[in-house]
């Protein structure tokens, strides 16, 4: 199915699609997991906001979460480079395991795993830096300050991030003076010049305007081969556009969790059904 | 159309007005001040005309008088009649004028107030001459003669001139020597002094430590011979030049007729104000401010310059900013970054904010407690035994005097600190966690230096509010008159004990505590223009030294 295709599925009737239809080439059971959690609940003082959440994010794919606002999307997602430590008073329970190795040990170097599994947030949150600085940040944290290794990396990781056209003579301006759609893929850039090998998203066009969308969107689709992609979105078609597997999350549970292609066309529940079709959220 | 006063009201402008109104008191208010200090200020420096009359005074009695108007008042007869002066019953005030007289050798006083309408033959003599003298005061007068090694060489009758360039060349002399005498003492007599000092600090040490051995002692008795010599080299150098610097005199001559032989080395610049054109007032005018900041006070600082106090001064808030920055910086990065937000974090914080409500003379008397008696005699004891029972930093001097204002101001970073690390959005925190940083290598590469040009606003309002301080400094460090810099060419070359001078005690000091009140008024004023014009010079390049790291830094649009 292309990408017109899967747009203009959306919102059309659902009967009329062949609901049986095998076109999904794609099963979850054949994939391999990179990041699975088990039985993992997540509290925010008393409230509980992540409830029995149980599931394998496959390699290489894009997964996205879609659910209506303060459904545990976002939270679940900032568990996975356990950014969700910075705010007091949250205790998790369960399992995440990425490379068999549960993130939420005592063992686990946090800033190491950090820098394996990266993340780009809703607003474009640039450093108040040169471009360059921006890119080679992650770099020289590490304590890498070889120019020529720094000069590489970051042609590289702008490359990737299909901004090095638009900055390659502006290296050491600002950052702060592009615009939101250019900051966001520099944000990109930046998270994949340390080579994580997931990477998480956080809504990462929402705040930014129709063309800066799709060049995201168009961005994801070129990074997937290389990085293991979440991404949470509020936006149902740009989870159908960019995501291989969607998972939908209801008050904190893992309502539904299924190829793109299969949730959006014939969803095996009834929840989810109401709320791609737009009945309730 | 007719405005109704509840339209008028409805409409806001009442609000406007009211608010305009305050900004304008407010400016009006501050122009005037700066406006009366500089005014005030810097007259004092002008090369004033010198009015010659016949005076009467309450006795009746006539007497020819010399002298710069200084001041004119309008008086009650009231209290003229009071004050035992003959007042007819019609006028109801009068005006009185004050002189500066001069000659206080011969008077006894400088000043003196007459009564307008008791002068006669009021003058401009072309050929008066003030006189400054390093001692005395000012001389206002007639050169009649003038003199080398007790000899005349020239005279010259009364309204006549000619031997003033003569004269003036003699005085360029004089001063020459006097600047050659001056360095000669300060520095290299200054250097041999203080190296006889460390000898014999040396020495006691030795003597304290038991390692008195001759040998140790020859040694030391050696070097001492070898400047012993030096010193008496230039001793001699000293001496001749001293019987040069007094080889000339001028025979001078009061209005009243009298006498007086006045040295060559006890003039600082003598000049015939009712001859100058603008251009040579102008000039001497600039020489007058340019001594007044970059000389040392003379005659209980009623005269010359007030460098040592400016130099202290900004010296001590430089050192107190050192020493505030880092540590308000680190309070505040540990009370908002990694204290847990509680309680006792609450309390801590209400304490701080209310250490800067404590008055300044109780940090004064803390410093003076804790600082100079208890850590500097510590040190003394510990460091320092050898020149024990002269204390060198169990005394009170700059150190302890930054070290009391850092404490006085550290408040201020603290606080101003916290606010911006505040506001630094958390997006930019997590965006440098998330990319593997840990919280310390987040704080220093991204947080503080989005939060420096916050750091500089508490310094700006530290460094305006130590260098107007007095009361605490009186306690911990600053004198009147300091005989040294606290820094000179002597190793360590910042000497963080001794005691200085400071613009704002210069000030109390001039104004209230001077044998001559009239004299050192307008000296007040020069001085406090003078505090004002540091401060702003402090503050303006910790605020340009802001705006630089906010146009760097520039807080993202969030």
């Amino acid at each position: 199915m292309t990408t017109s295709e899967k747009q203009r599925t959306h919102g059309m009737n659902m009967d009329a699609l062949d609901r049986d239809s095998g076109s999904s080439e794609l099963k979850l059971s054949q994939e391999t997991p990179c990041i699975v959690t088990r039985d993992m609940n997540l509290f925010y003082g008393e409230t509980q906001a992540l409830k029995n959440i149980s599931m394998e994010i496959p390699k290489n794919r894009v997964t996205a979460f879609i659910g209506p606002s303060g459904c545990g999307k976002s939270t679940l997602l900032r568990s996975f480079n356990r950014m969700n430590d910075l705010i007091d008073g949250v205790r998790i329970t369960g399992e995440v395991n990425i490379d068999d190795q549960n993130i939420y040990d005592r063992r686990v170097d946090v800033a190491d795993l950090r820098r394996r599994v990266g993340m780009v947030f809703q607003k474009p949150n640039p450093f108040p830096k040169s471009i360059y600085e921006n890119v080679a940040y992650g770099l020289r944290i590490q304590g890498i300050n070889n120019r020529r290794i720094l000069d590489e990396a970051v042609e590289w990781a702008l490359k990737s991030a299909a901004i090095w056209e638009e900055t390659k003579d502006r290296l050491h301006e600002s950052a702060l003076g592009m615009s939101g759609g250019q900051q966001q893929r520099l944000v990109i850039a930046r998270t994949i010049a340390v080579k994580p090998e997931i990477l998480l998203l956080d809504e990462p066009a929402s705040a930014l305007d129709p063309i800066s969308t799709l060049k995201i969107e168009e961005l994801i689709h070129d990074l997937k081969d290389r990085f293991s992609i979440v991404i949470v979105t509020h936006n149902m078609q740009q989870a159908a556009r960019v995501s291989d597997y969607t998972a939908f999350m209801y008050l904190g549970e893992m309502v539904e969790y299924d190829n793109t292609d299969t949730l959006f066309t014939n969803p095996a529940k009834k929840q989810t059904e109401d709320y791609i079709t737009g009945r309730y959220g | 159309m007719r405005l109704s006063f509840k339209d008028w009201t409805k409409s806001g402008s009442p609000w406007i007005w009211l608010n305009a109104g305050a900004v304008a008191i407010s400016v009006i208010l501050v122009l005037g001040l700066i406006g009366i200090i500089a005014i005030r200020g810097l007259a004092h420096f002008w090369p004033a005309d010198l009015q010659q009359s016949m005076a009467t005074d309450m006795q009746g009695q006539k007497r020819m008088m010399l002298g710069e108007v200084v001041q004119k008042e309008q008086v009650t007869a009231e209290q003229l009649r009071g004050a035992g002066h003959q007042v007819d019953v019609e006028d109801d005030f009068l005006e009185r004028q004050l002189f500066k007289v001069g000659n206080r050798d011969l008077y006894g006083f400088d000043f003196r107030w007459v009564l307008t309408r008791n002068l006669e033959n009021v003058e401009y003599p072309e050929h008066a001459v003030a006189v400054e003298r390093r001692e005395w005061g000012n001389f206002y007068g007639y050169l009649l003669e003038i003199k080398e090694h007790g000899e005349t060489i020239g005279t010259q009758p009364l309204g006549e001139n000619l031997l003033w360039e003569e004269a003036k060349e003699r005085i360029d002399r004089a001063v020459d020597i006097y600047w050659q005498i001056h360095a000669l003492e300060k520095q290299d007599i200054g250097a041999i002094n203080y190296e006889l000092e460390q000898l014999r600090l040396e020495e006691r040490r030795l003597e304290l430590e038991g390692q008195d051995t001759p040998e140790n002692l020859a040694q030391i008795e050696e070097e001492r011979q070898h400047w012993d010599q030096e010193y008496q080299a230039l001793l001699q150098q000293l001496s001749k030049l001293n019987e040069d610097f007094s080889r000339d005199s001028f025979v001078m001559r009061t209005t009243d007729g009298q006498q007086i032989e006045i040295g060559l080395d006890n003039i600082v610049r003598a000049f015939q104000p009712n001859s100058m054109n603008v251009l040579e007032k102008l000039g001497h005018y600039a020489a007058k401010v340019w001594e007044f900041v970059s000389e040392d006070p003379r005659e209980a600082n009623t005269e010359g310059g007030i460098f040592p106090a400016i130099f202290g001064t900004v010296l001590m808030v430089l050192i107190m900013s050192v020493i505030v920055t880092p540590f308000g910086v680190m309070a505040a990065v540990y009370l908002r970054e990694y204290a847990k937000q509680g309680f006792l974090t609450r309390t801590i914080r209400i304490a701080v904010n209310n250490l800067a409500g404590v008055p300044s003379i109780v940090y004064g008397v803390f410093g003076l407690g804790f600082f100079v008696y208890f850590v500097g005699g510590t040190l003394d004891e510990v460091f320092y035994p050898e020149a024990l029972p002269a204390p060198t930093f169990g005394t009170p001097g700059l150190m302890w005097a930054s070290l009391t204002l850092a404490l006085l101001t550290l408040p201020v970073v603290i606080v101003a600190t916290e606010e911006g690390l505040s506001r630094i959005p958390r997006s930019v925190r997590e965006g440098s966690l998330a990319l593997g940083a840990t919280k310390a290598e987040t704080l220093w590469r991204v947080v503080l230096p989005m939060a420096s040009p916050a750091m500089m606003t508490g310094v700006i309002l530290a460094v305006a509010r130590a260098a107007g301080e007095v009361a605490p400094l009186m306690l911990v460090g600053v004198v009147k008159l300091a005989p040294n810099l606290p820094l000179d060419g002597n190793a360590p070359f910042l000497h963080l004990d001794r005691q200085f001078m400071h613009l704002g005690f210069h000030i109390y000091d001039v104004g209230f505590q001077s044998p001559n009140v009239e004299a050192a008024r307008p000296l007040v004023y020069a001085t406090a223009l003078m505090l004002v014009a540091v401060i702003a010079a402090l503050n303006l390049t910790a605020i340009a030294i802001r705006n630089r790291l906010r146009e760097k830094y520039r807080a993202l649009d969030m």
